[in-house]
Parts: structure tokens; sequence; C-alpha cells
């Protein structure tokens, strides 16, 4: 009898998860698959052709473009995720220690996510008029005497790309980092001031290791993030700068299926391989089952 | 660290200061272009205004200039309705599943967290190369509609976890004492109580869709959905009008936005005026 239940209630399971499993194999998993199968395929200058061959990664690694793509978009992932994570941090601790009403906490929290639930490429875009040679920035610091001349490296420049992702990911990093900080315990910070210590080093040795899971997963969020995206590089740089997966997406607008899917294997084992480095450094596994 | 309730410590200021710079970096550029979408008819891409007028509105519907809007706005709505209702079914499915300890659910966890942070274009990428490999044509409900719920299903399935981990079970149990189904138990307990939850799941579902363009661009097929429409416009449309679709767009998200969270706050009045019928654990965020 009891083993009838046990058995319904797992079989219950089951049928519950198996429309998630159900999707996420048949969209996820097996064109994971299909990637990795056609990063073999042989390119003949026109189409694919069925292969087994490591031609398309050869000419990968031995190309020099490759390294150049991959330390652009690793230093693209460095700076974005370091202003991030400082710009986040800051945020986040201001919300959760210094707001002291949860009703004022809840709104101004959302004040900051409700950009999320907007188009990015919209955005993006709207940094084009701000940025710009006549934009309002340039025209502020004319009116403001700061310099006579538009600067002009404002937009289509690596300064505008980070500037874009720093506006669109930053989200990312507060809503782990504050989760991470409103379950802190307030009677231990209240022990800390009792005890004399001063707020850097309470944030120090109090704050920072009781939200690193937070601080984890939303680094984890913006460096894959960064390293996948290509349409903020295209835009913002102006055609003056490439990330590996701009160069894997005109790959693939050239039909280039098999160089775009031996890319695309590459740049999934470097971004698994960072996620790995951080996971290490923090084990999030508890957070998230939690 | 406000001991003293009355007085505010010196870097509360700082910090005001700093997140006030922080909301208008992330409001401000966004503003501009909704200001700008209302230039006159002679005004260009940036400001100066030459005049006000509604004029680049109404060439978004001239279609020749600006590409098939109309078309693409109906796809997003319609593609993004039908991976709200299957991202809320699924994900409460899956959430509940996970409450209980099954073999392989690690691993069923893990997949949809790979799913999660995948980057998008590979996504479109391999869904794109299967359906090929497959003949089967590209569609926005077909391979599109797949594609984009890798993304919005782990979502939904976090924000299932994190609202089932507050749900009191002795509600169910109470149930089930009484003789109710499993059907009865969730349509008449479960559901009513994570209502606000399932909204929360359903705003994800809803705007993700809307917004989707890494997956979807390599599966959409034929016919595009609004976000790539707008991606044309961008390197195409040199005029206003791609701002005027940048506010329009923007409305929609903002309308669903307050739906959504105007109806969660409605309904969390309404129980705790009634405390009896209160499922809402003790808020864990107490800011003392």
């Amino acid at each position: 009898m009891e083993f009838a239940i046990k058995l319904s209630t797992a079989s219950t399971s089951y049928l519950q998860v198996a429309p998630l499993l159900l999707v996420l194999v048949a969209f996820f998993g097996i064109p994971l698959l299909m990637i990795v199968g056609v990063s073999f395929f042989e390119y003949d200058g026109v189409s694919s052709v069925p292969a087994f061959q490591f031609g398309n990664y050869i000419d990968l690694f031995t190309s020099r473009i490759t390294l150049t793509l991959y330390l652009k978009t690793l230093e693209y992932a460095l700076f974005v995720w370091a202003i991030t994570l400082v710009v986040g941090f800051t945020v986040s601790y201001f919300l959760a220690f210094h707001v002291r009403s949860i009703l004022w906490q809840m709104a101004l929290f959302l004040l900051c996510t409700v950009p999320f639930w907007t188009s990015n490429i919209i955005r993006m875009i709207s940094w084009i008029p701000f940025l710009g040679r006549n934009g309002l920035f340039n025209q502020a610091l004319i009116g403001l005497g700061v310099t006579k001349e538009p600067l002009e490296f404002l937009l289509f420049s690596d300064f505008a790309v980070v500037i874009a992702y720093v506006h669109l990911f930053t989200l990312f990093m507060i809503v782990p980092i504050f989760n991470a900080m409103a379950r802190i315990d307030r009677s231990v910070v209240e022990a800390a001031l009792d005890g004399g210590s001063s707020r850097w080093r309470i944030i120090w040795e109090i704050i920072i290791p009781l939200s690193k899971t937070g601080i984890a997963l939303g680094s984890i969020f913006v460096i894959t993030l960064v390293m996948g995206d290509f349409f903020v590089v295209n835009t913002m740089s102006g055609g003056h700068s490439a990330s590996v997966a701009l160069a894997m997406y005109n790959q693939i607008a050239a039909v280039q299926y098999p160089f775009a899917a031996a890319s695309a294997v590459i740049l999934l084992v470097i971004v698994t391989l960072l996620v790995a480095a951080i996971l290490r450094v923090v084990d999030v596994r508890r957070e998230l089952a939690g | 660290m406000q001991r003293d309730l009355g007085k505010r410590p010196w870097t509360f200021y700082v910090l005001a200061a700093f997140f006030a710079l922080f909301v208008l970096f992330l409001y401000g550029p966004m503003s501009a272009i909704y200001v700008l979408s209302f230039q006159g008819p002679t005004g260009g891409l940036t400001f100066p205004m030459n005049g006000v007028s509604l004029h680049w509105f109404t060439a978004l519907f001239n279609q020749q200039r600006t590409g098939d809007f109309a078309g693409g706005f109906t796809r997003s709505i319609a593609l993004a309705v039908i991976v709200l209702l299957l991202t809320v079914v699924i994900s409460v499915m899956a959430g509940l599943a996970f409450r209980r300890r099954f073999f392989g659910a690690t691993a069923v966890f893990y997949l949809a967290v790979a799913s999660l942070i995948m980057p998008g274009l590979l996504v479109g990428l391999g869904v794109g190369l299967l359906y090929q490999t497959m003949g089967v044509t590209a569609t926005w409900f077909g391979s599109a509609l797949g594609a984009q719920l890798t993304w919005t299903l782990p979502f939904g399935l976090l924000i299932m976890f994190a609202v089932l981990s507050r749900f009191n079970r002795s509600y169910e149990e109470a149930g089930r004492d009484l003789g109710a189904s499993n059907w009865k138990i969730l349509w008449m307990i479960v559901v009513p109580i994570l209502f606000p939850g399932l909204i929360a799941v359903a705003l994800f579902g809803f705007t993700l869709s809307y917004d989707e363009f890494p997956r979807t661009l390599l599966t959409v097929g034929a016919e595009n959905t609004l976000p790539l429409e707008i991606w044309g416009m961008t390197t195409n449309v040199t005029s206003p009008a791609l701002y005027a679709l940048g506010t329009v767009t923007t409305l929609v998200s903002f309308t669903v936005i307050i739906i959504a969270l105007g109806s969660i706050a409605l309904i969390q009045r309404r129980r705790s005026r009634r405390p009896a019928a209160s499922d809402s654990a003790p808020a864990e965020i107490g800011t003392e």
C-alpha cells in the first residue's frame, strides 16, 4: 500500500515536470547537439556538406582574428562586470540597509526593475541621440563650457558599447544581490555596531560575505550576457569593433554554418569555464535550489 | 545601519544621491527618445525639436518606408500571449513537481539553468539548424515559439521556486482531510493562493517574449516579429519613425507591467483586509 502511494507520487512528479523537460530537450538539448554535429561538417564555399573533420576548428585556432575577438570580448566582459558589480552592490546596499520602510524599499526596487520588462533594442538605441555629436551630453558639456568642440568618442566607440551594456545589464546584478542582502539577519549588523565596528568593516566582514551568492549569480548573468551579445556591439560601436558572437552572426548571415557552429562550440566552452570558475569560488547551488 | 531612527547617517545622503543618479541614468536616455518621437515633419534624429507633431507615428503605418509594422506588432502580441499561457501552465506544473524529491530532479534543474544562461544567438542557431535538417519550415509560431520558451520557462521556474517556498502546505492537507480530489485542491486551494505569483510568471512570460530578439532572429522564418522589424529599422531608417516605434512598443510594455503589478497589489490589499484568508508569510525583508 505504502509502496503504491510512493509510486503514484513519483509518477505525478514526472507527469508534472514532463512538459518542461520536453520543451528543454527539443529546443535546447537537441539543438545544442545539432550545433556540435554541424561544427564537424565541411563548407565547400557554397553550402555545408555532412562530414566529420576538424578543419573548422583548425581554421579557428590558427586564425589570428579569433584571439583578437576573444580578447576584445573578454575586455568588454571584464569592464562591464566591474562596473555593474560596483553599481549593483551600491544600489542594493542602499535599498536593503538605508531605506527604512518596506513599502519604499519595494517601490524603489520596482523602479529599478521596470526597464527590464521593456525592449532592450529600444533602450540601446536611446543612447544614440544622447551621446551623438549634437547629442544632449555634448550640448550640455558645451553649454557648461567644459569643451568647445563636441566630443567625438562618445558614440560609436568602445565607450558607447560599455555604457549600453551597463545600462542594459546592471539590473541582473541588483536583483540577486538585493535578494541576498534582504535575507541578512539585521541583528548580526546590530551586534557589530554595538561592538564598535565601523561601517566599512561591517560591509567588508559581514555584508559582502553574506551576499556572495547574490554577487556570484549576478556575475554569471552579466558575464554570459556580454559574452553572447552581438547587437549592442554591432550598433553602438558603429562597426568599429566586433565580438565573438557578432563574428558568428556574420558567418551565419553568409550561410557558413559549419564555421559558425565551431565558433559557437568554442564560445560555449569558454562561457562554461567562466561560469564553472565562479561556481568554484562561490557555491550557489544551495541558493538556487533552496 | 540606522540605529537612531530620528537621525540618518551622512552615508544615507551620499547613497541616496548615487541611487538618484542611477535612476536618471536608467530612465534619462529612454525619455529622450520618447520626446524625440514627437518631432515635427522636418525634424531629425537629434535635438533640437523642429516643432511638435504626430507625423512619425502616422509614418509607421505607411508600410513602404518603415517595413511591416502592423504585421510585426500583431504577430508579437499573439506570440507573447501564447508564450505567456504556456509559461504559466508549464512552470506551475514543474514548480509543483519539484516540491517532491524525484530521480533526475537535479539534472532537470541544471538543464533549465543552462538553458537560461545559454547565449540567445546560439539557441537560435541550434533551433534553426534543427529545423533545416528536418526540412521543416521555420515559423514564428513554431520554431520561434520553442526558442523563446527555452528562456521564459527557466525564469518561470525560478519564480515558482520563490513563490512555493512561502506556500503553507497545511492548506492543501486540510483540503485533503476534508476529502477533496487532487484537481479540486489544485483549482480551489493552490491556484487561488498562488495567484499573485502566477501573475508575476505571466508578466515575465509576456514581456520576455514580446521584446525577445536574439533567439527569435534565426528562428522566425519569413514573417518578422516587432523587435526584428525594429532591428531592421536601426540599419535602414534614419528618421524619428524609429523613435515613434520605440514609444509605441514601450507603451505596450508599460501597460502590461501596470496591469500585472496593479492586479498583484489589488489582490494583496484585499487579502490583508481579511487576515484569516491570507497565506502571505510575514515578510522576511525587515529593515530593522
